[in-house]
């Protein structure tokens, strides 16, 4: 079965000469739950990032069986939904039906459907009661669920998250790894919350200095590099 | 200065939307560069900055604080032309959200604070931003970017035969001086401090020669000096000015505006439009590069 | 924070908060043009539009008394002049400007809370007004609340620090540079979903019979009004 995501030899380099990425080498499968685990700074979000052309580095991206270019980005981010650590920033439209409409509008969606995919996928995480209501009266766990509505939106074939339990008190957190774990896409997770992966994610990468070290299951990488 | 509805005259209110919303524009699209509308989160998040940082308090002596007006830094870091649209943006949600200025002074106070200001403000960097004089012309585009809006409000309703005491004038005048001045040190305060966080922050001023950003400029300091000189050289000028185009509409009996003619203010105010004329000088004449 | 209470205001549901923005826009302007010219008859004139816009209020199920207040923001300053007036000895002159005045806000006013602001920029861009300029009104308002907390939190902490121009500086150069970084965010995230220059506005509003007559309405009314009254005095 082809990977959702494979990345062959990913460097990159920031301005000023650090290394990020050190020849990194992924593969993602169809409907599996991945979570990437490691210090901070090790890599991990800069990763995620190529994945969608946020950031160009040198090797391979291959999503979708699409290779990852200029042109072929706006398809890879419509099958690629990205979760952001900071929903305030997510969520910048002045409602959360305009916000989650954003995805499909940009995707040449006519206005009257893009509110429909809106409803629905607001529906899928239990937010439609607040579909007129501006993000910012919103608690942390109800932007987050209206983030992953936002990108449920526009119907990808993977998610990824950085970092998503940040903000979140444990009942939010619990909810969150409940709905994602009903979700059938592909997901990716970078994450601190061992607990959280280790519930949602059926094996892990964890990275250390730009390069992916191990992989294996949340409770094996806890073991082998004392991750708790 | 947010002129609330009710004080100007309707030639002078009709005749700055006319001239504002033209302005405006040609100004948001030199801002947007072409049909990318990528840079309205940026303009709108700073404009959102601009609000909050009027909340941060600079002390200024005399157990007082003042805090930032905005339109020169802005104009300093994102440009004069992406400042002149936040300033338009946070002047009209002033207006609309808290009823800080009038819907049809809206052009007035726009002209004022987000066209004249803006580029006044802008263009001691533009000219000496490069050199040795550079903090200095930090200091003085923030001053003028106050200081020409301030006088420009002032005026606008003086002509719409706004009644103002002498006492009035003479505080409002003073008044406007100090924030020009704490605007200027604010804003080279703050701009010193971001060159420390990030340099990047800190425009360094175009080296065209911007011809409507000197004739914008010029405009707003001849306009301001000729305003002050008539405030002061001709005290019944305003009145009889009023008088002539209709624009007082109460009866004129007993209707004066008394300044400190032969006081300090007139000399100060002399002073300012000599400057102004100096300066202007310069702006035509041009700098070679 | 003041916007708070007018963003609720703004989200009812009455006849007035479905009408058309661009129908309520030029009735207010209609209104304030009206007002803002009129010179005779003024004390009655704009009692008359006061008494207009108390009722629509009413009408609107925005609470009157929160309304009648909030216009009040226009009065330290108006009164400042209209004192310079009375000294003066125009006390005529300084009444018409605070009528004038409070009168105007009162009008904008109601449109504002009747009217979600997202909507309101929506009906000023389709009358005209630069697209460009309006986005970023809509964003500055989206995070206007959240930047202003962050703001709150680094007053303190300067105040904490000695509450010196330095500091109160250095506070600000931080929040400069965190807005900048989230404005980079904002870009990231619009990216991720598709973004590619421009933004599809959702909603689109038409005209329907209601918002005809409302505007037919509201556009003849002050003028209707100010004939009216012009005649008696």
């Amino acid at each position: 079965m082809a990977p959702v995501v494979e990345v062959r030899g990913l460097n990159y380099r920031y301005e000023d000469g650090t290394i990020a990425l050190r020849g990194v080498d992924f593969r993602l499968n169809a409907g599996e739950s991945v979570a990437l685990l490691g210090p901070n700074g090790s890599g991990k979000t800069t990763f995620i990032l190529h994945l969608n052309g946020l950031l160009w580095g040198d090797g391979d991206v291959v999503v979708c069986g699409l290779r990852l270019d200029k042109s072929s980005a706006p398809m890879v981010r419509r099958k690629m939904g990205m979760v952001f650590q900071d929903s305030e920033t997510q969520l910048f439209m002045p409602t959360v039906i305009d916000d989650v409409s954003f995805g499909p509008l940009n995707a040449g969606v006519d206005a009257h459907q893009a509110a429909e995919r809106a409803l629905a996928a607001l529906e899928r995480v239990g937010m439609s009661a607040a579909a007129a209501r501006a993000p910012y009266h919103l608690s942390a766990g109800e932007k987050k669920r209206v983030a992953i509505a936002g990108v449920l939106a526009m119907e990808p074939e993977i998610l990824v998250l950085d970092e998503p339990t940040t903000f979140l008190d444990p009942p939010a957190q619990r909810e969150l790894q409940s709905l994602l774990s009903g979700l059938p896409q592909a997901k990716l997770v970078v994450t601190h919350d061992l607990r959280f992966a280790d519930a949602l994610c059926s094996r892990a990468a964890f990275f250390r200095e730009g390069k992916i070290v191990a992989e294996g299951t949340v409770a094996e990488l806890m073991r082998r590099f004392e991750w708790d | 200065m947010h002129i609330p509805d009710g004080f100007l005259s309707t030639p002078v209110w009709a005749a700055m939307d006319a001239a504002a919303a033209p302005a405006v524009c040609l100004i948001a699209r030199r801002a947007q560069r072409g049909f990318d509308e990528s840079k309205a989160p940026l303009l709108g998040v700073m404009g959102a900055f601009v609000f909050a940082a009027q909340m941060i308090n600079f002390p200024v002596g005399l157990g007082t604080s003042t805090h930032l007006v905005g339109g020169a830094l802005l104009a300093f870091t994102l440009g004069p032309a992406a400042a002149s649209v936040v300033m338009a943006a946070i002047l009209a949600i002033q207006a609309l959200v808290f009823q800080d200025g009038g819907i049809l002074a809206l052009g007035a106070n726009t002209f004022n604070m987000a066209v004249l200001g803006v580029f006044a403000g802008y263009l001691p960097y533009q000219l000496w931003g490069r050199g040795r004089a550079r903090r200095a012309a930090i200091f003085a585009g923030a001053a003028l970017s106050v200081l020409t809006s301030a006088i420009l409000a002032l005026s606008e309703l003086l002509l719409s035969g706004v009644r103002m005491t002498a006492a009035m004038l003479g505080v409002s005048l003073a008044l406007f001086v100090i924030s020009a001045m704490a605007e200027g040190a604010i804003s080279l305060a703050v701009i010193g401090a971001l060159e420390s966080i990030q340099p990047g922050f800190v425009r360094q001023p175009s080296m065209q020669r911007s011809f409507a950003l000197a004739a914008v400029a010029l405009v707003a300091i001849l306009l301001v000096t000729g305003g002050v000189l008539v405030a002061s050289a001709a005290p019944d000028g305003i009145q009889k000015l009023g008088q002539a185009h209709n624009l007082i509409t109460t009866p004129l009996s007993g209707y004066q505006i008394s300044l400190l003619g032969e006081g300090w203010l007139a000399k100060a105010g002399a002073g300012v439009a000599g400057l102004g004329l100096v300066y202007g000088a310069c702006v035509l004449m041009g700098r070679k590069r | 924070m003041h916007h708070v209470v007018l963003d609720q205001w703004s989200r009812g549901s009455s006849p007035l908060h479905r009408r058309d923005p661009r129908a309520k826009i030029i009735s207010l302007l209609v209104l304030l043009i009206v007002l803002a010219t009129a010179t005779r008859g003024l004390p009655l004139l704009a009692v008359s539009f006061a008494g207009i816009l108390c009722a629509v209020a009413v009408w609107a199920r925005v609470p009157l008394g929160g309304v009648l207040s909030r216009a009040m923001l226009v009065l330290p300053f108006t009164l400042v002049f209209a004192a310079a007036s009375w000294i003066g000895g125009d006390p005529a002159r300084g009444a018409a400007l605070v009528l004038k005045a409070y009168v105007s806000a009162l009008g904008a006013l109601v449109v504002v809370s009747t009217t979600p602001l997202p909507m309101l920029l929506r009906g000023v861009e389709m009358l005209g007004a630069p697209r460009f300029l309006l986005m970023v009104a809509q964003f500055l308002y989206r995070y206007l609340f959240v930047i202003s907390e962050q703001a709150q939190h680094m007053r303190k902490a300067a105040a904490a620090r000695g509450g010196s121009f330095r500091s109160a500086a250095g506070a600000l150069a931080i929040l400069f540079a965190r807005s900048y970084e989230q404005a980079g965010d904002i870009h990231r995230a619009m990216l991720a979903r598709g973004f590619q220059g421009r933004f599809q506005p959702l909603s689109t509003p038409h005209f329907h019979k209601a918002d005809v007559v409302f505007l037919l309405l509201g556009s003849t009314a002050p003028i209707v009004v100010r004939a009216a009254l012009e005649q008696f005095v």
